[in-house]
């Protein structure tokens, strides 16, 4: 689904006469695969290069330098921009700068209206997805006169009223509330199991990762760590190197196990850590009573 | 300083089609000096709370003290009290606006009064103390990454040096780190300089590591208010009205399930910890 061969990026300040005053390399020499069907996290301390790697997705930035491949699409063939944006649907960070309708309804309509989508069809996508973020009954509302937490899931119905192959969500979590956060991360799963819906999401919630195929660190532009959640998670000491963490239940565990019980590396839910915890203490009831060496 | 919120309420768009009552009766007294944290399901009403706090909303009924002097009386002075009370919005993007990262970190500060120098004196210590290099100084604020934006949104208020500091959800979009450098500075303004806090925040682990008091609304009213233990106690009620509780808080729940004598009012890795090491203790003794 997406293809990345030795891309970077470089932001460019001009002066008034066309010179460049400063070069910065926000996304430097990424190669990554991302198979369809795949949900992919993305990590990284602020800055790291995230949101610049996702809009190269969605070719609203162009590589300065290598290639990038979407759904076998290069993003520079300007050709294909069309296509490559109807086949990744992206969640900005900040929902302002995503809706555009006056009405919710006819936000989230916009899109798959764009794509000429039929009117019939139209109505049934804007209903169903409203209806997955839970802002169906806010559909005649004003966007905005919402709170912040509603604006950004009006701003990911939209997103998905458009069906695309793939989504890419640049912290569509930031404002919700935990249930908000749950929904949200479900109706993404869903649509990643149901329909093979690719999804990367960018995200500053360690918790919300630990059910991704795959996770991808950034920092300073370049991949520093990938793998699934459990080998990323597993490594405390060097996510806080790069300015990250690891659920609070994965760190609980963690210190548990430098305080002297021994758990196994890299727990990620609290029903695992529940488990384990049961086993280790009727061991040691056995072993203290003599029954067990 | 004290602000004391009597029967407040606030009603959008009164009168069209858009109506709608954002608060209802509320009553809430902020002490001088106190860490109070502010939690509810998008759309309860805390954003437009916290802007009552500093008269930029204006209750469409009821009273605000701020020690002890009503707010809307004729002759109080709301403008002293805009810079005294300081808030960070919900999105960066709606306080920043000067062509340069250090210009609009001075604004506040120029508008109070200082000169040039002084003014530029206090964004720079604000800047460093939020964590953005000099090397953005000089920048557009939307040339500045998310995380980038929401600190130096953060900076142009700490540069105001309020008395009361509301932060409404600062965190969002901070990477972790960033996230503990942001909220352990508030902290120590809170206890070396005194200073009130109000942190509206959708994250429970944050305001269970920081706030000694959880305010929680839901639909426009205060459901509880209390010690972050007695608050999450309440974790099958808080999850109806779309909260949780911290991790370790289910941690504790469950294992006192199993049997375990576990603290249930633990909210903090560190309460946690001690917890579950003294009952594992306790297991290994014949
Ligand atoms: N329009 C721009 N002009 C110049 N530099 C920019 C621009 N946008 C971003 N940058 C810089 O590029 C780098 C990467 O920014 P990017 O927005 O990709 O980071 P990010 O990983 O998404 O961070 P965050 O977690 O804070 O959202 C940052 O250092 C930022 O300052
Ligand atoms: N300008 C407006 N006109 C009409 N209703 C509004 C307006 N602004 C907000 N509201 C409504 O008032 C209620 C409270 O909004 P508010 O922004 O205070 O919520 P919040 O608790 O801060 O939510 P979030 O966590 O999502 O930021 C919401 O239901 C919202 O839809
Ligand atoms: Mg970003
Ligand atoms: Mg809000």
């Amino acid at each position: 689904m997406i293809k990345a061969r030795n891309l970077s990026y470089d932001y460019i300040r001009q002066d008034e006469e066309g010179n460049t005053e400063s070069v910065y390399r926000a996304v430097n020499d990424v190669s990554l695969d991302v198979e369809t069907g795949d949900f992919v996290a993305i990590l990284g301390h602020n800055g790291s290069g995230k949101s610049t790697f996702a809009k190269q997705i969605n070719a609203l930035l162009l590589p300065t330098e290598g290639t990038l491949f979407i759904d076998g699409k290069n993003t520079k063939d300007v050709e294909k921009l069309w296509e490559i944006r109807q086949s990744a649907g992206m969640v900005f960070q900040n929902p302002d700068n995503q809706i555009i309708g006056t009405v919710v309804d006819e936000d989230v309509a916009f899109g798959p209206e764009n794509m000429g989508v039929p009117r019939e069809e139209i109505l049934r996508r804007v209903e169903k997805s409203l209806k997955s973020v839970g802002m169906w009954e806010y559909r005649s509302h004003s966007p905005n006169r919402l709170s912040g937490g509603q604006k950004q899931r009006v701003a990911i119905a939209g997103v998905v009223a458009m069906q695309p192959k793939c989504i890419i969500l640049d912290e569509p979590t930031a404002m919700l509330d935990p249930n908000g956060r749950r929904e949200v991360i479900e109706a993404v799963l869903e649509l990643n199991a149901s329909k093979h819906v690719t999804i990367i999401l960018i995200t500053h919630y360690m918790e919300e990762v630990i059910r991704a195929d795959k996770v991808f660190v950034m920092d300073q532009g370049k991949i520093a760590m990938q793998g699934t959640p459990r080998e990323i998670f597993t490594q405390v000491e060097k996510l806080r190197e790069l300015r990250l963490d690891v659920p609070q239940v994965t760190l609980l565990a963690h210190e548990l196990k430098e305080a002297g019980i021994p758990l196994p590396n890299g727990i990620l839910t609290v029903e695992e850590l529940r488990w384990h915890l049961n086993r280790l203490r009727k061991r040691r009831m056995f072993q203290a009573r003599g029954e067990v060496e | 300083m004290s602000l004391k919120l009597e029967k407040v309420n606030y009603v959008y768009s009164t009168g069209t089609a858009y109506e709608r009552q954002a608060l209802k009766d509320i009553d809430l007294e902020i002490a001088d000096g106190e860490f109070v944290a502010l939690i509810g399901h998008t759309g309860c009403g805390k954003s437009t709370l916290v802007q009552h706090l500093n008269g930029l909303l204006k209750a469409t009924s009821g009273a605000i003290y701020e020690n002890g002097k009503n707010i809307y009386e004729d002759g109080y002075d709301l403008r002293s009290l805009r810079s005294r009370v300081g808030l960070v919005f919900q999105y960066p993007e709606y306080q920043l606006f000067e062509e340069t990262v250090i210009k609009d970190v001075m604004f506040g500060p120029k508008n109070r009064g200082l000169n040039e120098e002084q003014a530029r004196e206090k964004a720079l210590l604000a800047l460093k103390q939020v964590g953005v290099d000099e090397k953005y100084f000089e920048q557009a604020p939307f040339e500045l990454s998310g995380g980038q934006k929401r600190r130096v949104a953060i900076a142009g208020i700490l540069a105001m040096e309020p008395e009361c500091l509301v932060l409404d959800e600062p965190t969002a979009g901070l990477d972790p780190r960033g996230r503990d450098e942001i909220l352990s500075l508030v902290s120590r303004l809170h206890k070396e300089r005194g200073i009130s806090i109000v942190l509206v925040s959708h994250s429970m682990e944050d305001v269970a590591n920081y706030a000694s008091r959880i305010v929680v609304m839901d639909h426009g009213k205060i459901m509880y208010d209390d010690t972050p233990a007695a608050v999450f106690e309440h974790w099958e009620e808080l999850e109806k009205v779309g909260l949780s509780a911290p991790q370790v808080t289910y941690v504790m729940q469950l294992l006192k399930k199993d049997g375990w004598d576990t603290d249930t009012g633990a909210t903090t890795i560190r309460e946690a910890l001690k917890s579950i090491l003294a009952e594992y203790e306790r297991a290994g003794k014949p």
